[in-house]
Order: C-alpha cells, then structure tokens, then sequence
C-alpha cells in the first residue's frame, strides 16, 4: 500500500503525510509527496520517503497542477492518492482521477485499513448521513480537509528529492482579479469555543447582544447560513455548505437546527442551544438547552459568565 | 448560445426518514425533485438565455422516476430534457457517470456551456463536473456565485476560502455553481401546462453508442454502507423559574464539563 500525497495548503499536506506515514508503516510501504512551493526537504522531515517537484508550479490553477500530480502519479505508482479537500483541492481531485480513468472519493473525513483494504468514511444526503466507501482502482484518489489527520513531529529522515520534468498546459482559465475576504471568520475552524446566530435575531444591530457573550468566553462568533447567505450580516456560516467546526463548546443561539447546519457542528465537544422554540430540532441535538428568549437569556448569560470571572 | 445543464433528481432531503434498526435511511418511495444547486444551475442559465439569446436544454442520468422529477426544469424554462435511462448502470459511481454524461453530450449537438451544480445533495461527491472538463478536454470554473457570457468569454465570480476570484475562460466551459448564485424561480401554472408538451427524450446506453457492461466494468467505488450516526448528547433541559437562573445553572454546567 503505497502513498502519493498533494495539497497547495502545505500544513494540509503534512496533516495528510502523517496519516499515510502510519497506514504505510502497518504495511512496510511507501510514501512519496509533490512539493506545492519551496523548500521540498521538509516533507522529508514530515513524513516522506520521496519527494517530487515540478519546475514552474505557480500560483493555483486546476490545468496546469493537474498535469504535475498525473506525472507524479506516473512517476510515483501508488496505489493511493492522499489529496487535500480544499476548495481547489475538491475541484482538482476529479480532475486528475478522470485523467488516470480511476475512482475518486472527494471530501472524505476519515479512513480505515480493514483487512488490508482502505475504506474512507464521507457524509451523504445532505450531511445527515455517513457513507462508508471503497474503490478497487489502482490508484485510488481520495481527498481529506484540513484537520482530519494530525501531522507528525518533524524528524530528520533520509529520502530522495526527484525533479520531475512536465510539459505544463497554459491555464485557460485567466484570473483577472483578486478580492481579499476579510480574515474575521478564518479562525472559526480552528476555534474552541464559538457562539453562533440563527434566524432567532431579528435585526443586525442584535447580534452585540451575541457579541457579548462573545467577549466573555473569548469565543469567535459564527452563524447559520441565512444570517450570512441571505442576510448578509457576517461573512462565513457554520454547516455542510460552509464552516465544519469541531469546538470544545458551541453555543447556537436562535438556530433551528437544520440538518445542513448540524452536520457542520457534530464535532462538537459540548454543544448548547438557547431559543425560545421548544420544538426546535436543535434541543434535541443539544448536551445543555435552555427554551428561552435568546434577547433575555444571552445578556443573563454575559452578567453570569462576568461575574464567575 | 446553447447551455447544457446537468440535473439529478434525487430523493427529497426532508422526507428520508431512518429505519430504527439499522439507521439506515429509507429512501424507497420518497418522492423526488431537482437536487436543490442543481437547480440554480438550471436558474443561473435560464437568466443568461434570457439575457444572451439561445437555448438552454437538461441532461440527467436517471430511470424512469425521473421524467416527471425533470418537469420541473421544462416549466423553469428549460427547452429541452435528455435522460440516459439504463436499467445496467443503476448505481454506477463518478468515473462510469462521467463517461456516460460525455458520451451522451457527444449525441446533443453543438454547445458553448455545460453548466452544473457545485455537488448534488445526495452524493455530495463535487466530481462530475470537474471529471466532465477533463473528459472533454475544456475549461472549468468552479464555485460560481456570479456568472455572465459576454464577448465568446465566460466572465465569473469565484467564491473560494480566502478569496473572490473574478475569471475568465474560452468557451466551451464547464461552469460548476455554487447555491449563493440565484434563488430558483417557482413556475407558474402556465408554464407547468407548457412544460409538459416540450421534448423528453430517454436514451438507453446503446443510443449513445455505450455498452452497458463496458462502462459498468469502469464504476470503482461502491458504498458498503449509509447510517445516520447516532446522537449521543446529554439533551439535559434546563429548567429554572428565571433567565438569570437559568443563566447560572448553565455556566455551572459548563464549569463542570471543564470547556470554559
């Protein structure tokens, strides 16, 4: 059972390093990475046996890095590829897999060896449901978002550095500007304690009444896809079309709870919910709920929280 | 200009209910429609036909369930419905799909854009699209919140983590949305009598020059198993006579539980 891993995220790469080094180790395999940038030893020390690189592998574009990771796979003959699902992983893991004519798992969150095959586990149906998946393809690509595997602690390993020669295509698709999202909500998937909005705050001007509480807990604030999507009011929200979160405490605030939501929360430590719907699926998906108004209990909530401290 | 957009009908989300047992969901029966970005997909191309001129026609691979799900698209404003119904490739994966939708887009004729959903809500797999451009050897642009046709161009916004992109690409293109793009418009009752007198055809694989074995041999990934994953949360209620009571008896919970 032998590796190939690629992400442009290099932390992402590492993270996906880690758990390729320990299926291949079961194994006695191997692992080999391509580089995305500068500096190719240090996957070395995170985890590889090989590394490759590509000449000219600029910034992201899905044609060109294409090319790179079918000749590495070329070059490389695993019979897995690890990728990244980010955004521009999840459109290049198709990619390439459609260009080998194998099978493709795309956004998986976690993966197994049993008896000596590897089975992924993805969500299905909407996020409500969890599929457990497998391919009998050589390779296989499969491709994992950030945070699923840890990376390892970084050891001076021997290994070979092999530059590989590619013919890269011009990316036919020209990005002709750039707009800078703004970093409030980057922190959000790495949070420990978040407390979010649902559709329970009437206005915008509420959510200081969320900010608060915020403050308090030291927590980022986050929240559920209309308060971002329709509404506008912050810029990223929690769910399986958005941020997947895994807290040590989640506090929703004036969320329903709908499927799409709760799939990005289910990694939660603890989670709490506060609204004044006692019907409201979200109770039911709760450690701790309280059946109030959340324009009453969040400032009690702020007041008990500042005084404990 | 002429648009080809992918749809699936799938089961609808709200009605799946689990069996008790194996919390598996039960899908047999439930009712089906349009994946729901699927049809922004329709919607985002609808608006650029009104717009540009042209002709926007649907391709789905289904069974026989599926012609009255792709109503619906007819009475949005689709011209046309393809379906590729093959009782040998039911529950084929990405890799077989993608090679049957290239192959049937090979029997439509001419086109400038091959629009799609980001994913369809029941696979969440985010492939076909991306395998589609690679297939036929075009561009793709993903994750679309903005889309327009101007100048033989495809000019569109890119929603991506830490960026909008604003790109550019030749036609033909295969455009992937994502479900910020457009709410679907509800047709009116005129439009869904019309719908039903506009061309639905079905193709089995061999119409599309396939052999249904062949491509089947080329499906690799199966699913040995779909169950909701149980909830295990305390669900403790907390109940006090007054918020600041109940204020308290949480943090006290939360103190206890060591996460704040």
């Amino acid at each position: 059972m032998s590796f190939l891993v690629f992400s442009e995220d290099r932390e992402l790469a590492y993270q996906l390093l880690g758990k390729a080094r320990e299926l291949a180790d079961e194994a006695g395999d191997v692992v080999a990475a391509l580089a995305a940038g500068p500096e190719p030893m240090e996957y070395l020390r995170q985890g590889a046996d090989k590394v490759y690189t590509v000449d000219g592998l600029a910034g992201f574009s899905v044609e060109p890095y294409a090319a790179a990771v079918v000749e590495a796979v070329k070059a490389a003959d695993p019979s897995t590829v690890f990728m990244g699902a980010t955004k521009r992983g999840k459109e290049l893991a198709p990619r390439v897999a459609s260009a080998l004519g194998v099978g493709c798992m795309n956004e998986c969150s976690g993966v197994e060896l049993e008896d000596g095959e590897l089975v992924v586990e993805r969500l299905t149906y909407g996020g409500s449901t969890v599929a457990r998946e497998r391919s009998t393809s050589t390779p296989t690509v499969m491709s994992f978002p950030p945070r699923c595997f840890e990376k390892l602690e970084p050891t001076e390993r021997s290994g070979e550095t092999v530059e590989l020669e590619v013919d890269l295509p011009e990316p036919r698709v020209k990005v002709v500007e750039r707009r800078e999202k703004p970093k409030s909500s980057a922190d959000l998937e790495s949070a420990s304690i978040i407390v979010s909005a649902g559709r329970g705050f009437k206005a915008e001007e509420d959510l200081r009444l969320l900010e608060e509480v915020a403050e308090t807990l030291g927590a980022q604030m986050g929240c559920s896809r209309p308060i971002s999507a329709d509404l506008g009011w912050m810029d990223q929200w929690v769910g399986i079309s958005g941020k997947k979160v895994k807290p040590s405490l989640y506090v929703a605030c004036g969320v329903s709870g709908t499927i799409q939501h709760v799939a990005g929360i289910r990694d939660s430590q603890i989670i709490v919910s506060i609204n004044n719907d006692e019907n409201a699926g979200i109770h039911g998906l709760s450690d701790y709920s309280i059946v109030g108004d959340i324009y009453e209990v969040l400032p009690a909530l702020a007041k008990a929280l500042r005084e404990r401290a | 200009m002429r648009q080809i957009v992918l749809l699936k009908d799938i089961p609808d989300l709200t009605e799946i209910k689990l069996d008790s047992r194996t919390r598996a969901p039960i899908v047999e029966g439930v009712k089906r429609r349009i994946s729901e970005v699927d049809k922004r997909a329709l919607e985002a191309a609808i608006r650029l036909k009104e717009k540009v001129g042209g002709e926007v026609v649907a391709l789905s691979m289904g069974d026989d369930k599926t012609k009255t799900a792709l109503l619906e698209a007819l009475a949005m404003g689709a011209d046309a419905v393809y379906i590729v119904d093959e009782p040998g490739l039911r529950g084929v994966d990405t890799n077989a799909t993608s090679r049957v939708l290239e192959a049937a887009i090979g029997h439509m004729g001419d086109y400038d854009l091959i629009v799609a959903g980001e994913m369809t809500l029941d696979s969440l797999s985010s492939q076909i699209g991306p395998r589609l451009a690679q297939l036929l050897g075009i561009p793709q642009v993903t994750y679309v919140k903005e889309l327009d046709v101007a100048d033989g161009k495809v000019r569109a916004v890119r929603d991506l983590e830490d960026v909008d992109e604003v790109v550019e690409a030749p036609l033909p293109a295969v455009v992937c949305v994502v479900r910020e793009i457009h709410e679907p418009r509800i047709p009116n009752l005129m439009s869904i009598m019309r719908a039903k007198k506009k061309p639905q055809t079905v193709w089995a694989a061999e119409d599309i020059g396939l052999d249904a074995a062949e491509v089947k041999a080329l499906s690799y990934v199966q699913v040995t198993s779909v169950t909701a994953p149980k909830v295990e949360r305390k669900q403790v209620k907390i109940e006090a006579e007054t918020v600041e009571e109940a204020a308290a008896k949480l943090v006290e919970a939360l103190t206890r539980e060591g996460v704040i």
